[in-house]
């Protein structure tokens, strides 16, 4: 009974949509919309076969090849410039601009400085997704607890190790925001790179689809998009579960006291 | 006896909070010291063959295309496009997201049924929508708006969402007993709790309608600094280009600037500023 109920509230909503979607389009053909059987027929056709080869792989690696780079070099970036306070305060404005900066600005000129080819491709990303990961870190390492900090000195804690069991597992719940950030930031920015200059890869496709009024197959493309970004955030949190589970454990108790 | 001790840490703590920054130079020398090693770096790149200054023109020549772009009146009707778009959009998005969140929050059986909806459709990218932009509207405002609506209204709905949760059950229950009504409850009680919720939820949502308002300019064409963007790139006006696009940047600091002070005095009553402010 009580597994129904949870069944009812997890499909009921996505079940009430699907049926009005689906009497909202079976009168008369609407030229915008599909029909739901007509979307899922031309979903499995455009999508299972050679397409998920050449466009739909490709896109997927240089979004995780960019997104694991941009991550490896926030983090180092960030914790060289949090530990520091002069450096720190150097950095400051420039990466506050940088942040600031749209980032779909700078694909037109990554297309100057790199050319059109995958190279390109993977720099819009990590051009994009590196701010919010190197300034969350920096900002995990200025806020540790100062008690911390003076503990691992009298123990004479230095060096490699501080950094391994000290300063990353304090800064990880920060840190792991940014991350949250740079994976939506960079599916947006593998879409638009493939959009303006390319000739395969999920964006250039898609927009294939638009201007050639293909309409059901340009849907379809929004679902393949629809669906890695929740596949992302659903890899986002059982990551964030296992790397982060001392530090809900640790909230649990406090809230419990 | 004991408050005058905690008066006496807390003044050795605030003595050493401003001892530790006036050790060396002042933080906005520093700063400053970082931008002009930045620009140089930028100004030497070219000039030292590393990149083409077809591709990357050095950074004094940028800033002269920006002073010159000041000047003309076709920059500022492509900013006040923009900020229009931008402007629209977030009011949009703030007040659906607020008024769906405060309904959904106050009652447990639509938060636990709309829930899987809302996690599904949350992480869908908005700029996935371009295509369907460029069908219904083609190439004017309306495009900039659909794709700026739909990625602030999720930013809103959650932090909206997790304020109401974070409401206090006996102040809710003390509302109810003193026979409060769903309005006077939701104004007196929810509301209160919620603003800090809602104004980060506002400041993120901010930043990221500029992305949108700029990227739909970019792909889509409609007005404003990121069709100028695409223009001079296609055009080969390459210093121009790099011009805008530190205007954009500008433009996104601003915002950011102005979003922080709203926030610190829409909520200077506020615990978490408040406590910001004597230290």
């Amino acid at each position: 009974m009580k597994t129904l109920k949870s069944f009812g509230y997890l499909l009921g909503l996505p079940l009430i949509l699907l049926a009005w979607w689906w009497l909202a389009t079976s009168g008369e053909p609407n030229f915008f919309v599909p029909t739901p059987a007509k979307l899922l027929t031309t979903f499995v056709e455009t999508w299972f076969g050679e397409r998920m080869l050449t466009d739909v792989l490709p896109s997927i690696m240089r979004l995780l090849v960019g997104v694991l780079a941009a991550i490896v070099l926030g983090i180092v970036l960030g914790l060289a410039v949090g530990l520091n306070r002069t450096l720190r305060a150097v950095t400051e404005p420039v990466f506050e601009f940088f942040r600031a900066l749209p980032p779909p600005v700078l694909v037109p000129v990554l297309m100057l400085l790199v050319g059109i080819n995958d190279g390109m491709k993977i720099a819009v990303i990590i051009s994009g997704c590196v701010w919010p990961v190197l300034l969350n870190t920096i900002e995990g390492v200025r806020s540790i607890d100062p008690v911390q900090n003076e503990t691992s000195r009298s123990y004479g804690i230095t060096g490699f190790s501080r950094i391994r069991y000290q300063i990353l597992p304090s800064a990880t719940p920060t840190i792991m925001a940014g991350v949250r950030q740079a994976l939506s930031i960079g599916l947006i920015l593998m879409v638009i790179s493939e959009m303006f200059a390319s000739s395969s890869g999920l964006g250039f496709t898609i927009v294939q689809f638009q201007r050639s009024f293909a309409v059901p197959e340009m849907w379809s493309g929004i679902v393949v998009l629809g669906l890695i970004g929740v596949a992302l955030s659903f890899i986002f949190q059982w990551v964030q579960r296992r790397v982060l589970r001392w530090y809900h454990g640790l909230k649990e108790v406090e809230n419990a006291v | 006896m004991t408050q005058t001790t905690e008066q006496s840490t807390r003044a050795a703590v605030k003595a050493k909070a401003s001892r530790v920054p006036s050790k060396g130079l002042p933080k906005w020398v520093l700063g400053l010291v970082g931008i002009v090693v930045f620009l140089g770096f930028w100004e030497l790149m070219p000039a030292l063959g590393v990149v083409q200054a077809k591709y990357l023109p050095p950074a004094s020549e940028v800033i002269a295309a920006l002073v010159t772009d000041l000047g003309l009146s076709a920059f500022w009707v492509a900013v006040g496009d923009t900020m229009a778009a931008w402007a629209i959009g977030l009011a949009i998005a703030v007040v659906a997201a607020l008024v769906l969140g405060l309904v959904i929050g106050m009652s447990p059986f639509l938060r636990r049924f709309t829930n899987s909806s809302i996690e599904f459709l949350r992480p869908i990218p908005s700029v996935a929508l371009i295509p369907l932009a460029v069908l219904l509207f083609g190439i004017k405002i309306e495009s900039s708006l659909l794709l700026i609506v739909y990625a602030c209204f999720w930013q809103v709905l959650i932090q909206v969402l997790y304020g109401v949760a974070d409401v206090d059950n006996v102040a809710m229950q003390t509302a109810r007993s003193y026979g409060f009504s769903y309005a006077q409850r939701v104004r007196d009680v929810v509301f209160p709790t919620m603003l800090p919720y809602l104004m980060t939820g506002i400041r993120l949502a901010a930043s990221v309608a500029l992305i949108l308002a700029i990227t739909a300019e970019l792909l889509i064409g409609s007005p404003g600094l990121g069709k100028e963007i695409a223009l001079a790139q296609s055009g080969g006006a390459i210093s121009g280009m790099y011009a805008l696009i530190l205007a954009t940047g500008f433009l996104g600091v601003g915002i950011n600037a102005v979003t922080r002070v709203v926030e610190k005095r829409v909520l200077s009553w506020h615990p978490s500023v408040r406590g910001e402010a004597t230290v």
